[in-house]
């Protein structure tokens, strides 16, 4: 894929973010922990990150999650949007090695396991550094609260980024399968 | 007057890289300023990529290997960049929602300035001028949703005049659309070309834009142009059908009837075309084939009884709607956009629970049933299969409801080896769905609904913009599930489909059941065809033009020795 | 199905006629204002402005209901998260102690304690209405406009205005595609395993973003055909004109930003204005 932000990333990167809060808004799935959801947006915004890499990646989840707040509750909680973004961004590093490989019909193993890689990362630096760090420097919420929070996100966040967001990829490298290589049974 | 060329193609050819052979070979076609043109062909012709060659998508966006030359305005494409052909070529998607860009109409119309950097008071000037001559000024301030297919088919129209092209390239301008929209849309077409406009519509359905005259049909295959000449020429030629394009349905009419056809009887229009030559054929075609038709309906079986829905409970959406189905038949549900087919369907699936009334199935009330078990009464397949394919492999996603139910695997894997044969995917059943075509994709669909042996199957839109070819290979396949007693309800726009596949149509109407008629009848009626959106059928007209007595007894005749004609060929 | 992303209402105020722009800059301004202050004094002044913006607006209660619903669920939530893991935070800030009540164990109610807690629950109720009144009266087709000329690249403004643009279509994806797979039996009720539902709600999922990526293809060729992106800069059809509203009303939100600054750095030489000592 393009590194450069061609028209194609940009619409990716709009609609994305609608596919994003569409989900973020409507599709919440309870965890084992209370209070707290699975927020399947997040595999949405790690596929788009992998397929378009990372400024789209980062935009789709920061425009989305903004969005959702404004609807939500008038006003984005800006330290974990900024985290959402900041985890979609860092997933989309895996994009230069990922993309191509996807566009030509193939997500095997080491694929998977190098998306996966960066997802964690990824949502390790969003939810155990970005998203606290903000909190306390931007709303000076108390540090006991935002790393408990932090670390339940990251866990729930970083499962549904893997689990989805490779779902989804290999489903869409198995769309690019070239006709005329199969045979009737 | 002198022609002057205005595209030029010499010796021309494309290959996309991701494929192996070529998708246009040795084009060479002139077109001249000021001219009107068709091409026509099946799908996978190459007649979209031939448009794609001319806006410049090809090479800019689709990347290939290009041979010999394509000049546009005498720049030659491969080194022109996109932005320098678009100021000369303008081109409107079939597709009118993906070509709606702008949160508003006035919005979307500005677009191309917008890029072109032109300061807002020039811009206003410009789209609210453009807005008016596609009519579209009263609506400048609306945004998208609220606009009819037809409306924002005006305004992706607008947004590309506003650039003030000289070529406009029409890319299957009628897929989305209702005949009677249709119809609009290819007059509105013909009031701009003739500004000196040049003017190229790519489409199948050639019977609907010879509603206004075209200069020359172009018709490709497999990437070749095997036809190049006025309208009346290939008409009378008589070899659409074998390169998969429909033609005019009275033209198929005359034909049966034995009428040799020729150029000079103007074939192209209907109201050119010289029917007293053939009149005597045509009357004694029909007097020898018109018989009666034994009427024979099976046992009742879905009955729908005063019927009322509304979603905000204020305007309503359907209003006591009575119906009766009856076993083994397949029936068509036509109105326009927002008359109440999709709300009837989502009301019969339990998507939607209605206001008063019930649904009954032999005489069993389905109301209780939850969505997931009304399908194995009654099973929907929407319009676009990749709405509903969620897997990648064929047998998965086929037998997905029933592992969903927890069926045993030996019993799933009989049910879907059954049903994959009934639906012609057997040999498949391993592959990728990645690699079916449209058509196929659309069997891999209707298959995962019938695993679920539903009693009523609901089709919606079952053949949204296929050509004549696939149109006839779903619709086929329909007839022979029919057949095998399969009960079938298809909401459509499309005649063809509902003239030539199903015995019985419901017209809805401003959310009342205006009709249910034999569907040749209906589509005899200029008032519920008016009510519909749908236009009146060709052979109703060529029978007036030529005298029948009983024009609607002439185009029952025509359903049924077409049917025969075509179970023969199937 | 009509699903629109806000109910935005064309009405003739004070608030609505202000252009996109500088309702965007004023509400960056002075929800900063607020952010970078934990003054009470302050936040009660930006508060009041608020709520009498949302008068002026005339936003009427029921275009906001569900959202105070929301808001009030997460500010209890988090007004009693707060205590339960830092009881003592207050206290810790103001370097004092005053005991109102004892639970018993560590848990007791300090006045330094209910302050703060006050202090954040009132940023919190001063910021809401602020992010309302620019939702719900800014016209969606002024946002990509206005944070185009607050120097963001066009590009990614032009991405944010396809946001607004395709949200209702793919909600309606969404819809169609959910009805489809439940028919075929795919429960989405809340009994299920996490797992499961994680996996049955791909069964949605992977028809949604394939229907997306064929979007995708298709606008963006509409786009690249209509010259998107051929100069380094674009026009906007529907931005407005600023007029001496528009400065007006910036002039005021900067004023209270360089207020909120002033006191935090000049009177209080803290974030926390601290009224126990």
């Amino acid at each position: 894929m393009n590194t450069k932000f061609s028209t194609k990333t940009i619409v990716a990167t709009g609609l994305g973010a609608a596919v994003f809060l569409v989900l973020f808004m409507y599709v919440k799935i309870p965890s084992p922990v209370p209070e707290t959801n699975l927020q399947i947006a997040y595999g949405v915004s790690s596929f788009f990150a992998a397929v378009f890499g990372p400024l789209a990646g980062f935009l789709v989840a920061f425009v989305g999650h903004a969005l959702n707040d404004f609807i939500a509750y008038g006003s984005p909680w800006w330290s974990w949007v900024f985290a959402s973004g900041a985890g979609a961004l860092v997933t989309g590093l895996c994009a230069a090695k990922v993309a191509p490989k996807v566009e030509a019909g193939e997500f095997g193993k080491s694929e998977m396991v190098y998306f996966a890689l960066y997802a964690v990362i990824g949502n390790a630096l969003a939810w155990l550094l970005v998203a606290p760090i903000l909190d306390i420097v931007m709303y000076a919420e108390p540090v006991s609260t935002v790393f408990l929070q932090g670390i339940t996100a990251f866990v729930i966040d970083a499962i549904v980024s893997v689990v989805v967001g490779g779902l989804l990829l290999k489903a869409y490298a198995s769309t690019k399968v070239k006709q005329g290589s199969l045979s009737k049974e | 007057m002198t022609k002057e060329a205005v595209i030029t193609f010499k010796n021309f050819g494309f290959k996309y890289f991701s494929q192996k052979e070529k998708t246009l070979h040795d084009i060479d076609l002139t077109v001249y300023r000021g001219e009107k043109i068709l091409i026509a062909g099946p799908s996978g012709c190459g007649k979209s990529t031939l448009g794609n060659c001319i806006n410049g998508l090809i090479p800019f966006a689709y990347k290939g290997e290009i041979t010999g030359s394509l000049t546009v305005d005498g720049i030659e494409t491969k080194t022109a960049s996109l932005f320098k052909l678009s100021e000369k070529v303008g081109t409107v998607l079939q597709d009118s929602d993906g070509q709606f860009i702008g949160l508003s109409v006035g919005e979307d119309i500005a677009f191309a300035l917008e890029n072109d950097m032109i300061p807002q008071p020039e811009m206003k000037e410009r789209v609210r001028k453009i807005a008016q001559i596609v009519d579209m000024e009263s609506s400048i301030t609306q945004n998208p949703h609220d606009l009819s297919g037809g409306q924002k088919q005006r305004v992706s129209l607008a947004g590309v005049m506003v650039e003030d092209a000289d070529i406009l390239l029409f890319d299957e301008p009628l897929a989305n659309l209702d005949p009677k929209t249709g119809k609009t849309a290819i007059e509105l077409i013909d009031d701009i070309a003739r500004d000196d406009r040049t003017v190229i519509i790519i489409e199948h359905r050639l019977e609907d834009v010879l509603h206004r005259p075209v200069d020359r049909i172009i018709l490709l295959e497999e990437g070749r142009i095997v036809m190049d000449a006025p309208p009346d020429e290939v008409l009378a030629s008589g070899i659409l059908t074998r390169y998969g394009v429909r033609e005019p349905l009275y033209l198929t009419a005359a034909r049966y009837a034995g009428a040799q056809i020729t150029a000079d009887m103007k074939p192209a229009s209907l109201t050119a075309f010289r029917t007293d030559e053939i009149r005597d054929d045509l009357q004694r075609w029909y007097d020898a084939n018109y018989k009666r038709p034994t009427e024979e309906t099976g046992k009742d079986m879905l009955e729908i009884r005063d019927l009322s829905f509304s979603y905000d409970g204020v305007r309503p959406t359907l209003q006591n709607i009575n119906i009766m189905i009856h076993e083994g038949e397949m029936l068509s549900i036509v109105g326009k956009n927002g008359a109440g087919k999709t709300t009837l369907a989502s009301i019969l699936c339990g998507f939607l629970k209605p206001d008063k009334g019930e649904i009954r199935m032999y005489g069993e009330d389905l109301s209780p049933l939850s969505v997931s078990e009304r399908a194995e009464y009654i099973g929907i397949v929407m319009q676009n299969p990749n709405q509903m394919i969620s897997k990648t492999m064929i047998f998965e996603e086929v037998s997905l409801g029933l592992r969903i139910r927890n069926v045993p695997e030996e019993e799933i894997e009989k049910r879907v080896h059954d049903v994959l044969k009934i639906c012609g995917l057997y040999e498949f059943r391993n592959w990728p769905i990645s690699a079916l075509s449209f058509g196929q994709k659309k069997r891999v669909t209707i298959a995962s609904i019938l695993v679920l042996n539903p009693k009523i199957l609901i089709l919606d839109e079952p053949t949204a913009g296929q050509d004549y070819r696939h149109y006839s290979e779903i619709m086929e396949f329909l007839r022979k599930l029919n057949e095998n007693g399969q009960t079938i309800i298809l909401i459509t726009h499309d005649m063809h489909l509902m003239l030539e596949y199903t015995e019985r149509a419901l017209v809805l109407c401003d959310s009342k059941l205006i009709a249910d008629e034999k569907a040749f009848e209906v589509l005899c009626d200029s008032k519920l065809v008016n009510a519909a959106n749908l236009k009146e059928t060709s052979l109703f007209d060529l029978a007036q033009r030529a005298g029948i007595s009983d024009p609607t007894g002439f185009v029952e005749c025509f359903i049924h020795y077409d049917r025969e004609v075509r179970e023969h060929e199937a | 199905m009509k699903l629109r992303l806000f109910s935005y209402d064309q009405l003739n105020t004070f608030v609505h006629r202000l252009s996109g722009l500088s309702k965007l800059v004023c509400f960056l301004l002075l929800t900063s204002a607020v952010m970078l202050t934990y003054d009470i004094r302050v936040i009660l002044g930006i508060l009041l402005l608020s709520y009498v913006m949302i008068l002026i607006a005339k936003i009427r209660f029921s275009q906001i209901r569900l959202m105070l619903i929301y808001v009030a669920a997460f500010l209890i939530f988090n007004f009693f998260l707060t205590y339960a893991f830092a009881p003592e935070y207050g206290c810790e800030i103001y370097g004092t102690k005053h005991v109102l009540y004892t639970f018993g164990g560590p848990y007791t109610v300090t006045l330094e304690q209910l302050f703060y807690q006050i202090t954040k629950l009132l940023k919190y109720l001063s910021v809401i209405p602020l992010g309302i009144i620019f939702v719900l009266t800014t016209n969606p087709s002024e946002f990509a406009s206005s944070l185009n000329s607050i120097g963001v690249s066009y590009r990614i403004c032009t991405a944010l205005a396809l946001t607004l643009r395709y949200f209702p279509d793919v909600a309606d994806d969404y819809n169609t595609i959910s009805l489809a797979q439940q028919a075929r039996g795919l429960e989405m009720s809340s009994k299920a395993k996490m797992m499961d539902r994680l996996k049955r709600t791909s069964g949605i999922l992977v028809p949604l973003i394939m229907t997306t990526m064929d979007r995708i293809d298709i606008i963006s060729n509409a786009m690249d055909l209509r010259s998107f992106g051929k100069y380094k800069k674009r026009t906007w059809y529907a931005a407005r004109p600023l007029k001496k509203e528009d400065w007006l009303a910036m002039g005021v939100s900067l004023c209270a930003l360089l207020i909120s600054l002033y006191v935090r750095f000049f009177i209080n030489h803290s974030l926390f204005y601290n009224p126990f000592v």
